[in-house]
């Protein structure tokens, strides 16, 4: 691949032209510039910010809250669905409780969470867990579900019992679905996150960004997104480089599968 | 000695309707110790359902399937089934040299030899250096030599397979033969074949079982008489060959019109 | 009768099983009443609400953003979308900043919507507006990039024009994934109006949740809850129904291919 290729100058040129027409007009605007200031002022923002170390405690609490929920969600999630997925009456006995409670919008159980964890990090985090959970159990209880046959079967002629089976070839057969579900599970993390420190935080990200609208002090709001969604950017990088170094083997099945 | 008898083996699959059509009827056979054993017939007679019930992985519908002096309940310990869809019974997740540790572990074997263990099969199949390399990776051919390493890795005393070559090339398909030979005059298992390419099974058995029409039963035990060791060039060019591939293929036609 | 493990009954009878605990739970006092009350008290209290009309006024008020935001992204989106996976020059003009601006956790764009909208519907309009476009934006380009070239040049073989080339092969086959990049925005749309109601309203179904909890009216609460549920569940069955029957070509291919 050349170095042409890599920069997309195209790309770089309309980004260009967008911050140029943002700064120009939210300096001529004052009116605008009271509800977006100029990009130069967000980035100063940010590096005040940064200096008075405020924003980075809010970040590692959104950070630590957003991990400690997310990860919770995932092994719960995970060990949850494989026993669903691979003893069909286990499922069954479930199906109808499932059904009932996916469709809710997982936000709505906010109030609950406050009502028995009071306002504060615990509630917090269980609304990413109870959030998060869902894309993953779903995902890998279809996974497991709809692993080959023919795999279990080798499994079975080597003389495995049930649970060497589920371990050593359920598992990693259903890998790919699982990851599935945990990338989705990424954003929605996020989401739970900023909205429970919206709601119920006196600190974090979330708390930061509307505090600082409420006071009207909109660069330092700016600043704040930014810095959440780096956050979420960093995060799903991370976990696109996890993805292709432990499921090598998946990508390039597929990779040539499609050709 | 016999090590595989079949009694009397049948097995219905019920219908939509209810009603339960056999796939295979009062099938009886032995295999003995070290053998090569075949079975031909045509395709969609219910070869596979006899493999399944054989390896333990289906329960018969009558009669039984005894593994030296045992009677199959679950997959016995001793015996174990190559697929002929490698690409579906392999672990994409493992690496070749994985897959063939599979075998291993599965019986147990845990020792820090394993490793060379698994090498010294993969060079048996002629696949030296693709150790690290992912199945998918490999052409069909080098997958399947993959899936038979797994399966002698288990150290089976017994090894089913299911018309195992029957989805490679016609080329790769002659040389997978005779490394199959080559391996089994080697580690003296007893082997039975199943596939419905007569000339294959000539080629490979000492003694072949042919099987009718659906439901599925043995309507002839055939003897090869050829000389070991085979050659694809002159064997295939003896005229007993061509006699016997007559007489089979009569029998699997002629069942047809009756 | 007796007890069949397969029969989808025993879900139910585990589900009035859960329900029958809690009413008992809750009515020893096992649990605090306080904060879960007897289901028997939810489920009256839900239809009270609904006979009052209160919840249905609720809900209406949500659905109606959730409505405005969510058609308008598509009429928005569906187009963007399908521009930029026709036309290579246009996606890597806007790549960079499709990039910059997705990770944006749609949550934090409600207090810079309160800034610009206040706290009228506009501003829960605009943040489900924004949270819908990425998953219909996307998918939209993907389905459209992602068409067979085959089918293309078959259509360009028989001499059809660029437009019509759009709106009869082109759309058509990337249907299918514009209607999963619609489904995902369904249910984003739905958890977006609730969270916006939350933080910023003085109306809708998710303000009427928070402020039951704020004022200790916690089976107030649990109907409301009780309603979005409802309401999700029905809103993707009638997503479902559209789609099988849009794309019911689509359905009966892949099913199929299995």
């Amino acid at each position: 691949m050349s170095l042409s290729r890599r920069i997309n100058a195209p790309g770089l040129a309309t980004f260009a032209v967008l911050l140029f027409l943002w700064e120009v007009s939210a300096r001529l605007n004052p009116v605008m510039g009271a509800y977006l200031p100029p990009a130069s002022r967000i980035v100063q923002s940010l590096f005040q910010l940064a200096f008075s170390r405020e924003l980075f405690t809010h970040l590692i609490v959104t950070l630590g809250r957003f991990l400690a929920g997310y990860l919770l969600a995932a092994m719960i999630a995970v060990a949850l669905g494989i026993v669903l997925g691979y003893f069909r009456r286990a499922y069954n006995l479930c199906e109808i409780v499932i059904e009932l409670l996916r469709p809710m919008p997982s936000v709505a159980i906010i109030p609950v969470a406050i009502l028995m964890l009071g306002i504060g990090n615990a509630t917090i985090v269980a609304v990413t867990v109870y959030a998060c959970a869902w894309p993953i159990l779903i995902n890998t209880i279809d996974g497991v579900r709809n692993i080959d046959r023919m795999l279990l079967d080798t499994g079975r002629t080597f003389g495995l019992g049930r649970w060497r089976i589920l371990r050593a070839i359920a598992l990693p057969a259903a890998l790919p679905y699982i990851v599935t579900g945990l990338r989705v599970s990424l954003s929605i993390a996020l989401i739970l996150v900023t909205t429970g420190e919206m709601v119920v935080g006196s600190s974090g990200l979330g708390f930061f960004i509307l505090d600082e609208e409420r006071s009207l002090r909109t660069g330092n709001m700016y600043a704040g997104i930014a810095l959440v969604s780096f956050l979420g950017y960093a995060l799903n990088r991370l976990f696109v480089w996890l993805d292709a170094t432990a499921m090598k083997w998946h990508r390039g099945m597929t990779a040539r599968e499609a050709l | 000695m016999a090590i595989l008898e079949v009694e009397a083996l049948s097995k219905s699959y019920r219908q939509a309707g209810g009603e339960s059509t056999p796939a295979i009827q009062e099938i009886s056979f032995q295999v003995d110790q070290g053998e090569f054993v075949s079975l031909v017939g045509p395709s969609g007679c219910g070869k596979t359902t006899l493999l399944m019930c054989m390896a333990g992985l289906l329960a018969p519908s009558g009669g039984r399937v005894v593994v030296k002096g045992e009677q199959v309940a679950g997959p016995p310990r001793n015996l174990v089934l190559v697929f002929q869809e490698y690409n579906r019974s392999l672990f994409a997740w493992r690496t070749v040299l994985g897959n063939v540790l599979f075998g291993l572990e599965a019986k147990g074997n845990s020792s820090r030899d394993t490793e060379k263990k698994a090498k010294h099969l993969l060079g048996l199949v002629g696949l030296e250096g693709f150790e690290r390399h992912y199945p998918w990776e490999l052409s069909g051919g080098m997958q399947q030599r993959v899936a038979i390493a797994r399966a002698l890795a288990y150290e089976p005393e017994v090894l089913l397979m299911d018309e195992p070559f029957g989805s490679v090339d016609a080329m790769t398909r002659l040389e997978l033969e005779d490394s199959l030979l080559k391996l089994w005059k080697e580690l003296c298992t007893t082997i039975l074949f199943v596939t419905h390419d007569i000339e294959e099974a000539i080629y490979l058995s000492d003694r072949i079982q042919v099987l009718g029409r659906r439901p599925s039963r043995v309507i002839g035990d055939v003897v090869v008489p050829l000389s070991r060791p085979r050659d694809q060039l002159a064997t295939r060019a003896d005229g007993r060959f061509m006699e016997l591939r007559n007489e089979i293929y009569r029998q699997i036609s002629g069942d047809g019109v009756s | 009768m007796s007890w069949n493990p397969e029969s989808k009954l025993n879900g139910v009878a585990v589900l009035l099983g859960v329900v029958a605990v809690w009413e008992i739970a809750s009515r020893t006092e096992v649990v605090n009443p306080l904060f879960v009350p007897p289901m028997s008290k939810i489920l009256r209290s839900f239809f009270t609400l609904v006979a009052a009309g209160d919840i249905p006024a609720q809900i209406l008020t949500s659905m109606k953003r959730a409505a405005a935001g969510y058609l308008l992204a598509a009429a928005v989106f569906i187009p963007l979308g399908v521009a930029l996976g026709l036309f290579k020059k246009i996606r890597r003009m806007l790549e960079i900043v499709i990039e910059m601006a997705r990770p944006i956790p749609p949550p934090v764009v409600v207090p810079v919507a309160m800034l610009l909208f206040g706290l009228g519907d506009g501003m829960k309009v605009f943040v489900i507006f924004f949270s819908c476009a990425w998953p219909i934006l996307l998918n939209t380009l993907d389905g459209v990039k992602n068409v067979d070239r085959v089918l293309i040049y078959t259509a360009r073989t028989f001499g059809v024009s660029r437009g019509r080339l759009v709106t009869e092969v082109i759309l058509p086959a990337a249907s299918p994934q514009i209607a999963t990049g619609l489904r995902i925005s369904l249910g984003i749309t739905l958890i977006l109006v609730v969270i916006s109601e939350m933080v910023g309203s003085s109306d809708g179904i998710g303000y009427f949740i928070l402020d039951s909890q704020r004022r200790f009216k916690v089976d107030q609460m649990y109907a409301g809850m009780l309603s979005l549920a409802l309401l999700g569940y029905l809103l993707n069955i009638i997503f479902l129904l559209a789609t099988n029957t849009l794309l019911s070509w689509h359905r009966g291919m892949t099913s199929e291919e299995k």
